[in-house]
Parts: C-alpha cells; structure tokens; sequence
C-alpha cells in the first residue's frame, strides 16, 4: 500500500514536472511571484505563532499583503494566460492596468492599516 | 451600456456626412438616403429617450414620493435612532472628523459614558457631512438639518438607478427599468426611507444593492477592476450598516452554491477572491467592525470559502496540467485530506481558544426565530424584531408576493450565474424576513427585482404575440430577438384561436394589477409611513386633525429648566431623543450595549418607590421622565412597554419576577391588577381603576404602587378623560386605573405635557436625618 501511494507520488511529480515546463515565461514568473508572496506569508505567520501577535493590526496587514498580492497576482495569471477562452477579448494590457489599480488599493488600505 | 455607445457614433457620422454637400441633384439623393437612414436611428434614438425619459421620472418619482412627511407635518428628524445620527452629524460638522473620531460621548450611559467614534459605523454621517459640505462650498446656505432630513429619500433615489442596471445585468433593459419603478414605491423601503428617517438604513440598502450589483457584474466579466469596485461597495455597506454580515454570508453562500452546482469558473475565481481580500481589508478600517472579518464566527464562512476556492483553482490547474485521470484522483485524495483536516484543525483550534468568537445572540436570533425570546428579551422587546405577519408581508409587498414565484419560475428557465445570484439572494432574505419584521427592507430589492422579471417577461411574452399577429399581413421589418419571434410565430400558428384576444385580456390584467400596485404603495406611504412619530396625529370628533406635540415639548421643557447636568432617567426608548433635543444627559439610550445598565433602570421602574428611590440615588438621577398614553390614548406607552421592563430586569436581577405582575397570566393595569402592580414606580401615576370586575379591592389599597405605574398615573384619578367614564378612565387601555389615590414620597411632579404624553418627575433629596 505504501509503495504503491509513494510510486504514485512520484509518477505524480513528474508528470506535472514535464507538463509545467511547457509553459511560458511570462506565466513562470508569475509563478513565482505567488509562490514568493506565499512563501513570505507563512513565515509571517510562523514568526506571529512564535513571538505572539501583538500588534494584531500589523501582523494582519503583513499577512493580508502578502496573501492579497498573490490573489491578485493568480487573477492576473488567469487573466492573460492564453489557454483561458473565458478571457480572451480581454487585453493583457488591461489586465495589467486592472492589476496595478488593485495593488494600489491594496498597498494604500494596508498602509493605513499598518499603524 | 451597449446603446448609448452606438448612439454617439451613429449621431457623428450623419453630421459629418451632412457638410460636404454641393450640388442640388446629389443632395436630394443623398437627403433620401438619410431620412431613411436617420430614421431607422430615430427608433434606436428613440428607445434610448424613452428609456432615459422613464429613468428620470422614476428618479424623481422616487424622491417626491418620500416627501409626504415633509408635506404632512414639517421637515424634522423621526423616530428614535435618527435622533442619535442626528446628533452625531452635527457634531461632525461642527467639530471636524477627528473630534468626531476620538469622541467621547459623556452625556449617554451615565456613569460609563459612551465612546461614539468606535461604536458606531459613521458612514450615514460622512454621508451627510460629505453632501452638507458640498452644497456649502457650492454656496447653498442649507441647514445641516434638511440634508439629513433628505438624505434618505435622495439614497432611494439612487438606489432605483443601482436596480435599473442590476435588472439590466441579471435580465435585459426591459426587466431592469421595471425593477427600477417597482422599487421606487415599494413600501417594504419607503417605510425606512421616507424624508426625514435618517437612519442607517436608508443609505445601507443603496449600498447592498451596488455591492451585489457589482460583484455580478465582476462574475459576468471576470474583472479585477469590477471586483475592486464590489469591494468598494461592501467598504460602503460596512461603514453604514450593521446588516454588511449579511453580504459577507451570502457571497459565500452563492459562490459555495456554484462551486457544488459545477458552474465553478475563472471569472468566479477572480471576481470573489479580489472582492473579499480588498474587501475585508477596507472593512477592516472601520473601528466599529475592527478585526470581526479574521475573529468572529459570522465572518468565519467568507474565509472558508476563500481558502476552498483557491484549494479549488489549484486541484483545477493540476488537472489541467495533468491530463490524466488516474494520477489526478489519486492526487485529489491526497489534497482534499489535507485541506479538510488542516482547515477542521484550524477551525476547532480557534474556536477552543478563544480567538475566534462564536456567533453572537443576534445571529442566532436570525436562524432560529424563538431564540430571543428565550434568551436575549432586550431584542425580542423591539417591535421590529418581532416575527412577520403575514398581513404585513402583503401590506409591503402587495402584488409582488404573488410576483415573486413568478419570477422564480423564470429565472430558473434561463439560469445564468446572475440569475442564480438574484435566486439565492430572493429566497435567504425572504427567509429572514420571515423571522424579523426589519429585514423585510432587505428582501424588498431582491423581491422587485425578481418580479420585475416576472413582469417583464410576461408582458414582452404577450406583446410579442399581438405584435406577430399583426406582422403576419405586413410581413414588416423584423428586428432583434428574431429567434423569439419565430418560435412564437411557430407557435400561434398552432394556438387556439382565442390567443390573441387572451393575450389583450392577460395585458389589461397585468396593467390593473401594476396600478393597483401604484395605487397601493401611495396610500401606504402616505397614510403608515409618513408619520414621524415623535409627533402624533388624531382625528378629532369632527374629523379634524389634532396634533399632539407633547415628546418636543417635553424635551424643550427639559432643556430650558433644568441644570445642564442633570441627569435623566427614562425606559431607554426615549434616550437619543432626550441627549438629541433636551441636551440632557440620560442613563441609558438605544444603543443597548450594555444590558446590566438598563436592567438596573428597569429594575428602577418595577419596584417600590423606596427600592426606586435608592436604585436612582446610586445612579445619580435628578429626573425621571415617563411616556403616558392614558389621556390620549397612545398604546406605545410605558405602561404598555412594562413587561418588557420587567423582563429585562429580571433577566439580570432574579429579585424580579414577571408572575409578580401579573393576573391569572394576565397584564393588567385596573383594579384587579397584581398588587404588586399598583405599586410600582412606573404606575404609580395612576390609581387605575378598572372597569374590571373588582376582585382584590380592598387588597389593593394596602399595596403602594409600583413605581412605573405610580409615575404613569400620578394624579390620573382626578382627570377625566372622557365623557360618560369614571374619572382616571385610561384610554389606551381603555379601563379605569386601579389606584386612584397615588401618593409619591421621593419625587414630585415636575412636568406634564398639554396632553399627559410625558411626564417628568424631579427626584427629591433625601430628608433630613433630624
């Protein structure tokens, strides 16, 4: 039973290791940019289990930051990828202008917030 | 949207053509060509100004429908609550936001005070403020007073707009301008929003509507930017109202429905995730609202669901990639296991802990409608929050109760993402209307909206089929929805002959049955909800209207002849409008944060004179001021309300307890009351007697009044209120006191209004030890 979940497992991590890399750049590093944002949430979330989350306010707004940042980020990713019919008279670029307004919004609300 | 984009374009192209026009023959041939051309842009031109035309009148409509308060009477501020806005608003523009922000507000809540800028969602002020400034600075020397006097109406106003584009999104134009009049006039939101209700929820219910408007239209577009725009909308609705929890469930409820349903998309992904993270965040700026988004257990389902969908988008994005089955069931396992247990750990953690609160007492109070009664007597003591009626579902909504179904039924034959939307959001308010008369006023945008639907359609249904019938000999242009008309031309082919005839039939119904509707909400706007019922008006024996200004005379009295800080106690109906108009400081008011408080004053009102007497002297009152419906016949009175008093008190202090005052299960204020009645403070005003049969008569006499009933009916005995009765004969409740004879030891009257509706008493100071 084991070796059969943990083949799977691998057999898994292949397969979607050789798919990913068909795709393109520009979606790459968007990737990436989520997964940096993720990455950063948790370690803000590690650091508040750790030392306590006094200023609940600024833990808050560092989360939210983040966690907002990569929503906004995989809404931009759905937005231009190209394989998504849903979206296709929307133009790359509006979709960027749409992102950058939301991250400004975001970025303002949490400086506000940060206190 | 789509209209007014061509018009510009086709209007510019005939100009430009127009000019370069030299010779004769050319331009009688190019003139044919186009009238012919700006004709066919006259019926489209034509559309749109009927359509504007109709938007206009609806606007004002809107407006000038609410103005029957002002006409009435006079333009002031209503009711109880608005009071207290009132009051607010004023200092915000006397003192600027930030005094406003940081205020503490000593004159409520004596001896804790009461801090106003976190305790209370500032948005109607800022709103009033904000429009106050505006016709300042555009030099209209407007008092603050008829800003907020018509700030609800003007809200109504905009609020028909938000439904015209709403309809317009969920069904077509048609649907939408029929929402738009429907709402105008509904009397389920007249009745919050008439001139002078400054409440809440007169900007709250434009602000729910432009939310859910929005986020729709974010679902229909998958746009960010609309998304943000919903976002912005909710920040409105949180800053208002308290009634934002609804949003912030029923967004989840849809998206939870879709997901199950398997009409999951990007669009939904995009639309729902950028909505609730700005817009918790935004909500989050609010010091009243604070960090409940991440704490308490209302708020908790937004974030589950915002977790699940983006467990959701990735399961979808590895089974895009993967493109195999069997691999991804086998990672689907692993994944969902993870999410369920992880977020379960989370979920029971939090709340073990502590950190995330459970749902609070007016939550529960929504689910399960016999909660309050059981548990929380301060809120089920508010009429509002009583369970509805049905006549009162009929009297607000007239023809759209029997509409609404209707509705139903067609959103579900075309179900698209926004119809399951104005579904889901038709049937859970329906739900909590159900359980609170208030809520009424949330339901009645979705309940227009899905009639509107019914009308619409039906009447473009039956139209079409005059209209085909006619076109059959003409054989003329057909234009648009062609796809409908021939499957109804298909279709009256092999009707019965009478169709068309039936169809003029059901058209003339359906317009008898909107002018009914018109006919109806006119009425009730102008004989219920207009009254603003800090003045009250009668008819006289020969029909002429009597007015009783009793509450403002009283609340001048207070503010001309007492010392600015004397202390008032009253039941905490009256308290905004004591602190608003008599600008005197009060034990407890509206905003019933803190129940202990007002279970002490109402403890104050149900017991003897002696108890009263040192429960008053710890809190420091110089007066009492008491609400008497006896001489007029006003039931909304203190007599009336003591049940709840004693309720509310006994719910802190078992000392009190309701079977004391009350007869074989009865209330009753006669002869035959409880003793322990008669001598409470709050009647103590009256020596009722009854026209009861006399029981316990001479009982009676031995007991001193409760202290409510001695302050209502403190020298009632001697009056005679109407003829052919007994003197001390009650009118609202029509029988005679029971104690007629009222003695009071600590208190002496200070004032009574022309028509005994207040009364205020002054507190002695204790005798003299020697």
């Amino acid at each position: 039973m084991a070796r059969t979940t943990s083949s799977d497992a691998q057999a898994l991590f292949h397969s979607l290791r050789s798919a990913y890399t068909s795709t393109p750049t520009s979606l790459k590093i968007i990737d990436l940019y989520v997964c940096f944002a993720v990455f950063t949430a948790i370690i803000q979330v590690v650091y508040m289990a750790v030392v306590g989350s006094f200023p609940f306010n600024s833990f808050l707004s560092g989360v939210l930051s983040c966690v907002g940042t990569a929503v906004l980020a995989v809404c931009l990713r759905i937005q231009v990828n190209k394989e998504n019919k849903e979206f296709k008279d929307l133009a790359p670029e509006r979709a960027f202008a749409d992102f950058v307004l939301c991250n400004l919004v975001l970025h303002l609300v949490i400086m506000n917030f940060l206190g | 949207m789509a209209v007014t984009k061509t018009e510009p374009i086709n209007g510019s192209t005939t100009k430009s053509s127009a000019p370069p026009l030299p010779s004769m023959p050319l331009k009688s041939d190019l003139l044919s060509i186009l009238s012919l051309k700006s004709l066919r842009l006259k019926t489209k031109q034509q559309e749109l100004l009927i359509r504007v035309s109709i938007l206009c009148l609806v606007y004002v409509l809107a407006f000038i429908t609410r103005l029957f308060s002002v006409l009435r009477y006079e333009s002031m501020i209503h009711e109880f609550d608005p009071y207290f806005n009132y009051r607010t608003t004023l200092f915000l523009t006397q003192k600027g936001f930030y005094e406003f922000w940081n205020w503490f507000d000593s004159e409520s809540w004596y001896p804790l005070g009461r801090i106003i800028g976190g305790t209370l969602y500032p948005g109607l002020m800022v709103t009033a403020a904000m429009m106050y400034w505006g016709l300042r600075f555009l030099r209209f020397a407007v008092h603050i007073r008829e800003v907020c006097v018509l700030t609800a109406p003007f809200f109504a106003s905009n609020t028909t707009l938000v439904a015209y584009f709403f309809g317009k999104e969920i069904w077509d134009t048609g649907a939408g301008l029929v929402a738009a009049v429907l709402i105008a006039i509904c009397p389920g939101y007249i009745s919050r929003s008439v001139a002078g209700s400054y409440d809440n929820e007169g900007v709250a219910i434009f602000a729910l509507l432009l939310t859910f408007y929005l986020f729709v239209k974010a679902v229909n577009t998958g746009s960010l930017a609309w998304g943000l725009a919903s976002a912005f909308g909710y920040f409105y609705m949180v800053s208002a109202w308290g009634g934002y929890v609804f949003i912030i469930n029923l967004i989840p409820l849809y998206v939870l429905a879709l997901l199950i349903t398997g009409r999951y998309s990007m669009r939904l992904y995009v639309a729902y995730n950028c909505m609730y993270v700005l817009g918790m965040l935004l909500a989050m700026q609010i010091r009243f609202v604070g960090f409940q988004h991440v704490q308490s257990g209302e708020h908790m389902a937004a974030m589950g669901v915002f977790f699940l969908m983006q467990v959701f988008y990735f399961l979808d994005w590895v089974k895009h990639l993967l493109n195999d089955k069997k691999l991804f069931e086998a990672f689907l396992r692993i994944t969902v296991t993870c999410a369920v247990g992880v977020g379960s750990i989370a979920l029971g953690v939090g709340t073990a802990s502590g950190y995330i609160s459970p749902w609070s007492g007016r939550f529960y109070s929504l689910l399960d409608p016999t909660y309050a009664k059981d548990h929380i007597p301060i809120i089920a003591s508010v009429s509002e929050h009583q369970p509805t009626a049905w006549s009162s579902f009929m009297f607000d909504f007239h023809i759209l109760l029997f509409l609404f179904p209707a509705g139903l039924y067609f959103c579900f034959k075309r179900l698209s993402d926004a119809t399951i939307f104005i579904v889901m959001y038709g049937l859970t308010s329906m739900y909590f209307a159900g359980v609170m008369v208030r809520l009424i006023l949330v339901a009645t945008p979705a309940v227009c909206l899905i009639s509107a639907i019914a009308v619409s359609a039906t009447i473009k249904n039956l139209t079409m089929l005059l209209r085909t019938k006619s076109k059959v000999s003409q054989t003329g242009s057909t234009k648009g929805t062609g796809g409908g008309k021939t499957s109804s031309k298909a279709m009256l082919d092999q009707s019965q002959p009478f169709q068309r005839n039936g169809a003029i039939a059901l058209l003339f119904g359906a317009f008898y049955l909107l002018s009914r509707y018109a006919i109806h909400c006119t009425w009730v706007t102008s004989e219920a909800y207009s009254s603003p019922s800090i003045v009250l008006a009668a008819r006289g024996a020969h029909g002429n209207r009597v007015i009783f200004d009793d509450y403002r005379e009283a609340y001048y009295w207070l503010r001309q002849n007492t010392p600015p800080d004397a202390k008032v106690m009253s039941w905490w109906d009256y308290g905004y409008q004591i602190t608003a108009m008599g600008n005197r400081t009060v034990i407890v008011d509206n905003n019933t944060w803190n129940n202990t408080h007002i279970a002490t004053v109402g403890r104050a009102m149900s017991s003897y004179e002696d108890e009263a007497y040192e429960i008053m002297r710890s809190l420091d009152v110089d007066y009492v001021l008491v609400v008497f419906g006896g001489v007029t016949g006003y039931s909304s009175d203190d007599i009336n309300k003591f049940l709840w008093m004693v309720r509310i008190g006994g719910g802190v202090f078992p000392v009190i307890k309701e079977p004391d005052y009350l007869v074989n299960g009865e209330y009753r204020v006669d002869k035959g009351a409880a003793p322990k009645m008669l001598n409470c403070l709050m009647i103590w005003n009256s020596d009722l007697v009854t026209s009861y049969p006399h029981q316990n008569h001479n009982d009676l006499r031995t007991y001193k009044s409760i202290w409510m009933y001695k302050l209502s009916y403190y020298r009632f005995g001697e009056l005679m209120t109407e003829y052919g009765k007994p003197p001390g004969y009650d009118r609202a409740r029509g029988v005679e006191i029971g104690n007629k004879d009222i003695k009071l030891e600590h208190l002496e009257e200070a004032f009574t209004t022309s028509n005994w509706i207040v009364r205020i008493y002054k507190v002695k100071p204790p005798n003299n030890r020697w």
